[in-house]
């Protein structure tokens, strides 16, 4: 039964807080200097390694994703990435078959290329063995995919499957983070995230016996990425 | 900027003063022949046992000594980076919120050298005319390394000794375990770490260990007697300083010595 | 509540360590792969050191103004239709992480690494409860099965053996054949991946920790290699997010500024292979995710420390970066610290946490090589915050006696340098005239913390400061 003066863990600990600080919380200038650097969101440092030319953050996003054991291939347009993941899927001994997202992205690519291909539309639930997303963008910076989820993109199709194929348009490929995020932030407005961004570099792995480094712990074996057009 | 005939004040730390006075000598040697005029005042110690126990209120009675007696000096130089380290980061820290004592204790702060680091870097000394022939491997002080800065000054002076070759140690700058009063209160705990320093030492092949710590250097001096390991062990100014006909840290008295 | 400690013991805990063959073996690693990888990966970034720099202030902005980031972030959350909750001490995260669980029936918890779950003991608290918690982090797994705490807070296995991990196999997969090969660790984690795949699958609730809380977007960030983060919060129900106040950063850019010196000081990569922000449970339209998320937000201690002398140690990102390169950590292990944190980062926070006459030792244990500091991405000066604490025990008179008696013995002396140099001519004289000819003590009264394992070398005959004085010019 709570007594009209008994203060809630909440109330406890922004007293606690305040006290520390020497602040009672109502200082104008100090909300100030809050509200305006979530508004103003500053970059800080920015590594340069990505702020090169179009091919060349191409080049760099290539290198860096092998270098975390992914693998990637070029093609020219959204017409080859049918036939590419048939390459993957043959190349590794697996079922013709791949879940994918109901991405505009994706729909749009003549999966009829391929035509022994079966392509379902959905989350995953665990019994697929390939999954094909379509990635929000790549930074090069890194090597990383950036995924966002939403029900064009559902992300079990990142987790569960042994195999996820990832399509990225070249253009599409940044040099840093806060390049990324700008994007972020254009596509979903101000202080707005979708569900999960997945940012992912590389297929799953694990060093933790006897720091030993394995692929495919929890998520994919094998991260392959269709990167599409020219940058 | 050639700082010479400039006044020293010689902090010669407490274990020196007590286990190993040549290290004073050969520090004296080094900065006179340098030009500089050495002198050493009465002194005990710069008060780390006490820091790094604590008692800050100690600290503060001996860091207060300290500074007087040693604050009219040009330089204040030490053959220790443990104890350059203590006078010259620590002390100002001391005396924070006190504005008197805190303007001095910057002002001291800014004349205290580690030795070696004094010679190269302020007095610009290039080579020493000592001979030492012979394999040495060196171990980085962690105070010296990590407080002072303190790398490139030794070995840069070591390779003006005559007939000295200098091979380095595996993780030359990682801790001997000594650690002040740790390796008492930890003994166990410190002996794992020297085991490991001492095996990186022999396997060096070299036949003298040197560094600019009297405290790391008696601690693996110990520890290689102790395994029988046929290691000398001396300070770096030895070295340097040409004066090494004193037995090693640990060593015998040799005959003509009794 | 908080899980019991054995930092007391830490003494007798060294004492094991350093005796246990299998772990002195698996601690070899740690100084070897840890370090190499982290200066390669610092050395090919050339903003790294500027990073460093912004983290710090990043972190150092943010506790300034922690109730505000706290307030804007509680208010994102809840606008995207995740919930906050509050908890002073460990009992009450655990009260309300139980009640989520009940109101959804659950019977399995699947559990992503977290150390203030650690810290809160809140397996313990869920199966006495009668809700079975799972780990899913590789190295949490083993170590749950062996009813062990982390030993280090990135790699929690780190301590054992291959050999001792197919051991804990064989011992709790009764399910699979006896005599089944495990040689390759590969077999191993195939094994552990296929198990845990099931209860990934059968959870009704996920917890994980959080590496990061962002204000502006109301977003919580993990950071896993395995993924197992990730199957944590997206199939169950609900998922629950337990993070202490100061893993919060203003914006996403911040994070952004964290995440790169997090990854390369923790484990030498450039990423971790997943990096996830998370906003709210499932949205309307999504078509999986968690139907409800919590965060709860955690003091136990924290708000404490903002005011006080240990306040740059709530920078701490928890990269482990220190303890892999810290000298007493590579020879006694993280269990010798006796509780969730170990090393110097667990040297400095512990005491705050459970307080400093239980780990009074953790502190005591270093020799202040510096090494941890200069290899904090966000630039504690772990060195001097371990020194507070022996001033704290000093001023409280928590050391051993005979440790106050010692030092106050030379004190005495030391604050009198006269009687200082007369005394040590004395000393001088005295131990050269019994170790000169050897050169050296095997043993020596009153020194046995020294002679147990070294020689002590025969000082020269007088004092330095003895024979300056007759020196003729």
């Amino acid at each position: 039964m709570e007594e009209p003066h008994e203060m809630s863990a909440r109330d406890t600990i922004f007293a606690s807080i305040r006290a520390a600080l020497g602040v009672n919380g109502h200082e104008a200038p100090r909300k100030k200097i809050v509200a305006d650097r979530i508004a103003g969101h500053p970059a800080g440092v920015v590594p340069q390694r990505g702020n090169i030319p179009p091919k060349e953050r191409l080049a760099l996003f290539v290198k860096m994703l092998e270098g975390a054991a992914g693998t990637v291939q070029a093609v020219a347009s959204a017409d080859e990435v049918p036939g590419a993941v048939g390459a993957f899927l043959r190349r590794h001994n697996l079922p013709l078959a791949i879940r994918r997202g109901g991405d505009e992205k994706l729909s749009s690519v003549p999966w009829s290329n391929e035509p022994s291909l079966e392509v379902s539309i959905g989350p995953s639930d665990g019994k697929q063995l390939a999954s094909v997303s379509h990635a929000f963008a790549g930074v090069a910076e890194t090597g990383t995919l950036v995924m966002t989820a939403s029900p064009d993109n559902p992300t079990t199709l990142n987790f569960l499957p042994d195999n996820h194929v990832v399509v990225l348009d070249a253009r599409d490929i940044r040099g840093d983070f806060e390049t990324a995020i700008a994007n972020l932030r254009e596509k979903y407005g101000e202080g707005a995230l979708p569900r999960v961004v997945n940012m992912i570099t590389g297929p799953s792995r694990s060093a933790d016996i006897e720091q030993t480094l394995i692929l495919g712990a929890h998520g994919p074996r094998r991260l392959h990425v269709i990167v599409v057009g020219e940058p | 900027m050639v700082e010479r005939g400039k006044r020293v004040g010689l902090f010669v730390t407490c274990l020196v003063d007590l286990i190993r006075p040549s290290v004073g000598f050969a520090a004296a040697k080094l900065l006179e022949d340098a030009g500089c005029t050495v002198d050493v005042p009465l002194q005990s110690c710069c008060g780390q046992p006490a820091f790094n126990s604590g008692d800050r209120q100690t600290t503060r009675a001996i860091a207060e000594q300290v500074i007087d007696a040693f604050e009219g000096y040009d330089y204040v130089v030490a053959p220790s980076g443990s104890c350059t380290g203590m006078l010259k980061v620590h002390y100002p820290e001391l005396f924070e919120g006190d504005p008197n004592w805190r303007a001095r204790a910057d002002a001291f702060s800014a004349k205290c050298y580690e030795l070696v680091s004094f010679l190269v870097d302020v007095l610009r000394v290039e080579r020493v005319s000592a001979h030492f022939p012979g394999n040495v491997t060196y171990h980085d002080s962690c105070s010296g390394l990590r407080e002072l800065e303190v790398h490139a000054q030794p070995r840069r002076l070591l390779g003006t000794v005559q007939g000295l070759t200098l091979t380095e140690m595996k993780d030359a700058d990682v801790c001997c375990g000594f650690g002040g009063t740790f390796c008492v209160k930890y003994p166990d705990i410190s002996n794992a770490i020297v085991t490991k320093k001492a095996a990186n030492v022999a396997a060096t092949g070299a036949q003298t260990l040197l560094a600019g710590d009297l405290g790391c250097l008696m601690n693996m001096a110990g520890k290689l007697q102790r395994e029988g390991k046929a290691v000398d062990v001396r300070h770096v100014a030895e070295v340097l300083a040409g004066m090494t006909s004193e037995p090693p840290i640990g060593g015998p008295a040799r005959g003509d010595n009794l | 509540m908080t899980g019991a400690s054995t930092s007391p013991q830490f003494k007798d805990n060294a004492r094991k360590a350093l005796a246990d063959v299998n772990l002195q073996t698996a601690l070899k690693v740690v100084e070897v792969n840890f370090i190499a990888r982290r200066q390669e990966v610092a050395d090919r970034l050339p903003e790294f050191e500027a990073l460093r720099d912004s983290a710090r202030d990043i972190k150092n902005h943010t506790l300034a103004h922690l109730d505000l980031y706290l307030d804007a972030y509680e208010q994102r959350v809840t606008a995207q239709g995740g919930k906050v909750h509050y908890a002073v001490d460990a009992d009450e995260a655990c009260r309300i992480a139980l009640e989520i669980c009940r109101k959804l029936d659950a019977r399995t918890v699947t559990k992503g690494k977290s150390m203030i779950g650690e810290e809160i003991g809140i397996n313990a608290f869920l199966e006495a409860n009668g809700i079975t918690p799972v780990e899913t982090d590789l190295g949490e797994y083993i170590i749950q099965i062996r009813n062990e705490l982390p030993s280090h807070i990135i790699a929690p296995a780190v301590h054992l053996t291959k050999a001792q991990v197919e051991a804990d196999f064989r011992r709790v997969h009764t399910h699979l054949p006896a005599d089944r090969n495990m040689v390759e660790p590969e077999t191993m984690l195939a094994e552990a991946r296929a198990v845990l795949r099931e209860k990934f699958l059968a959870a009704d609730v996920g917890i994980t920790g959080a590496n990061f809380l962002i204000a502006e977007t109301g977003s919580s960030i993990i950071v896993t290699n395995e993924g197992n983060g990730d199957l944590t919060q997206t199939l169950p129900k609900a998922h629950i997010v337990l993070a202490s106040i100061e893993k919060l950063v203003p914006t996403l850019e911040d994070s952004a500024q964290m995440l790169r010196v997090l990854a390369r000081s923790a484990t030498g990569q450039e990423m971790s292979v997943y990096t996830t922000i998370s906003t709210g449970p499932r949205r309307m339209q999504d078509l999986d995710g968690p139907g409800e998320y919590h965060v709860i937000i955690l003091d136990n201690g924290r708000s404490a420390m903002l005011g006080g002398q240990f306040r740059e140690m709530l920078r701490c990102i928890r990269c482990g970066a220190c303890m892999n390169h810290c000298p007493v950590y590579h020879a006694v292990g993280g269990h010798a610290y006796g509780w969730v944190y170990p090393g110097p980062m667990g040297a400095v926070l512990t005491p705050s946490l459970i307080g400093l006459d239980k780990a009074g030792n953790l502190p005591n244990a270093s020799t202040f090589c510096g090494r941890c500091e200069e290899v904090c991405p966000v630039r504690i000066p772990l060195p001097k915050l371990m020194r507070h604490w022996r001033e704290r025990e000093f001023e409280r008179h928590l050391s051993p006696a005979t440790v106050r008696a010692g030092l106050r013995f030379w004190s005495f002396f030391a604050r009198r340098p006269r009687l200082y140099s007369f005394v040590t001519e004395i000393a001088a004289r005295a131990l050269t005239f019994f170790g000169h000819s050897r050169g050296r003590f095997g043993w020596l009264p009153l020194a046995g913390g020294w002679t147990k394992h070294r020689e002590f070398p025969s000082p020269q005959g007088r004092t330095f400061q003895s024979q300056w004085k007759n020196r003729t010019r």
